[in-house]
């Protein structure tokens, strides 16, 4: 096979592929009542909005004109701070771990992606997974050019093996909405698959921390008990419907309409690279890298933490 | 945007010119410069490729540029080829047994529009701040260098009298 390369930043040549976004599972058994058939219907809606995966849809020139925006969002308002970019490996495929906060607007990313463009350039191929109710959202289908794409293992291995950096959170919803007093915490909820991703495609993993995300507003509950009587993980994979004090509406439930966050301080650290078969044999034990990789990543956020005098002023 | 700043180094222009011609040299004097490497096997000369980054607030902002004026002891100059676009340039010219040494950044976003006119401004204070100690660190070292080639000569000619 042919490649293509990118300022020696890997192919694009196996991302000329459209995949489709993962189908979501069917909509619970039609109950018949008047509130399942609403539900259906708007999952109906929801899943015909997620768009087909097709990495070609990232659009470099049109990242390398919106760096001046956000940089300005991340230098002048979140005061972004992001170290060691050095560590992330020059070209080839990698999958970078992170922590997630901020509720819905994810400061964190704003500030990484940001990072990441300007110093590898925007030639590098590099995608970021995301919920799909996020590239489903009216409004945010510009995502789709900074190289976002529906969080599936299918778009994830083919972002990989097109050589891109591919930026997971495995925490997802259930991280992002956790309360402010949690902020200093890395909850995965358990979820391991970022770990057989990165075996199955042999590329090292990153684990990249960010602390200040969580201090954007005042996050109270995941709310899992509420999105489970609605059914919400059924339609939409969402596990949590959270609760927060934010601005401009006082009390937030759900947060569907994103918010005003608060200028909070966000610093970003990139950690060496994992190479699991080197560092945990042939065969690695998953939850043994799991823990190893949770870990890491805590003891880095406790240290980034430990740097902070004041919640938002940083 | 364009910035520019300047300084007279008390050290004919070849000194200077030794320091500005020599990547390797660049982390040592340059301020706010993260990354100064060699691409390709030409470390030197016209068409000499490196890749620079620069701390501007929250993100270190450069990319690969090409050397594309290379005249000994007078003009360095460089044009972006990925990255941000930017053309840059050392001015070296000797006044009474000193040289006036310029520094020139220009730099921006094609296509950016009204946010990158804002973003450029608010960038600039930092990019002077930085051209302006790198100036200062330049003469520092090329000075400290100049005193030092004296001292040798000095000793060198002491040693031949004896």
């Amino acid at each position: 096979m042919t490649t293509a390369t990118t300022n020696g930043h890997g192919s694009h040549q196996t991302a000329r592929e459209r995949l489709r976004a993962p189908a979501e599972d069917e909509a619970g058994e039609r109950s018949g009542s008047m509130l399942g058939s609403v539900l259906g219907a708007v999952k109906g809606l929801v899943t015909s909005r997620i768009p087909p995966a097709d990495l070609d849809e990232r659009d470099p020139d049109y990242i390398r004109e919106s760096l001046p925006r956000l940089w300005l969002l991340s230098s002048l308002y979140f005061r972004g701070d992001v170290r060691g970019l050095g560590n992330v490996p020059e070209d080839g495929g990698v999958l970078l771990v992170g922590n997630h906060s901020g509720g819905n607007l994810t400061p964190d990313t704003i500030v990484f992606t940001l990072a990441f463009s300007t110093y590898f350039g925007v030639e590098r191929a590099f995608h970021q997974l995301a919920h799909n109710l996020v590239l489903s959202f009216p409004g945010l289908s510009y995502l789709r050019k900074y190289g976002t794409v529906a969080a599936s293992p299918e778009n994830a291995r083919t972002a990989l093996e097109a050589g891109a950096a591919v930026l997971v959170y495995p925490g997802g919803d259930y991280e992002v909405h956790r309360p402010s007093w949690h902020r200093h915490r890395v909850d995965f909820g358990g979820r391991k698959g970022f770990i057989r991703l990165a075996l199955d495609q042999d590329v090292p993993i990153v684990p990249v921390v960010a602390v200040g995300g969580q201090e954007t507003a005042l996050f109270l509950s995941r709310g899992e008990s509420l999105a489970q009587v609605l059914g919400l993980d059924r339609l939409f994979r969402l596990k949590v419907l959270p609760v927060s004090l934010a601005l401009p509406w006082g009390l937030n439930v759900g947060d569907m309409l994103g918010h005003i966050p608060l200028p909070a301080k966000i610093t970003v650290e990139a950690l060496p690279p994992i190479h699991l078969r080197e560092e945990f044999g042939p065969d690695p034990d998953v939850d043994e890298v799991y823990d190893h990789v949770v870990r890491l990543m805590q003891d880095t956020l406790d240290a980034l933490a430990a740097e902070r005098w004041l919640p938002v002023l940083g | 945007m364009r910035v520019a700043e300047s300084i007279t180094i008390t050290a004919p222009p070849a000194l200077v010119w030794d320091a500005v011609a020599e990547p390797s040299r660049y982390l040592h004097f340059m301020s706010g410069v993260t990354r100064w490497s060699v691409e390709g096997t030409q470390d030197t000369g016209l068409g000499a490729r490196y890749r620079m980054l620069l701390r501007v607030g929250s993100a270190e902002v450069g990319g690969l540029i090409e050397v594309v004026e290379f005249t000994p002891e007078r003009d360095l100059a460089w044009n972006s080829v990925t990255g941000i676009d930017q053309r840059g340039r050392w001015r070296i010219r000797e006044r009474g047994g000193a040289s006036r040494v310029e520094l020139r950044l220009q730099y921006g976003v094609a296509g950016s529009g009204l946010w990158g006119w804002i973003a450029e401004g608010l960038a600039a204070r930092t990019v002077r701040g930085h051209l302006r100690r790198s100036l200062q660190q330049l003469k520092r070292q090329v000075e400290h260098e100049q005193l030092r080639v004296q001292a040798a000569a000095r000793r060198s000619a002491r040693t031949a009298a004896q």
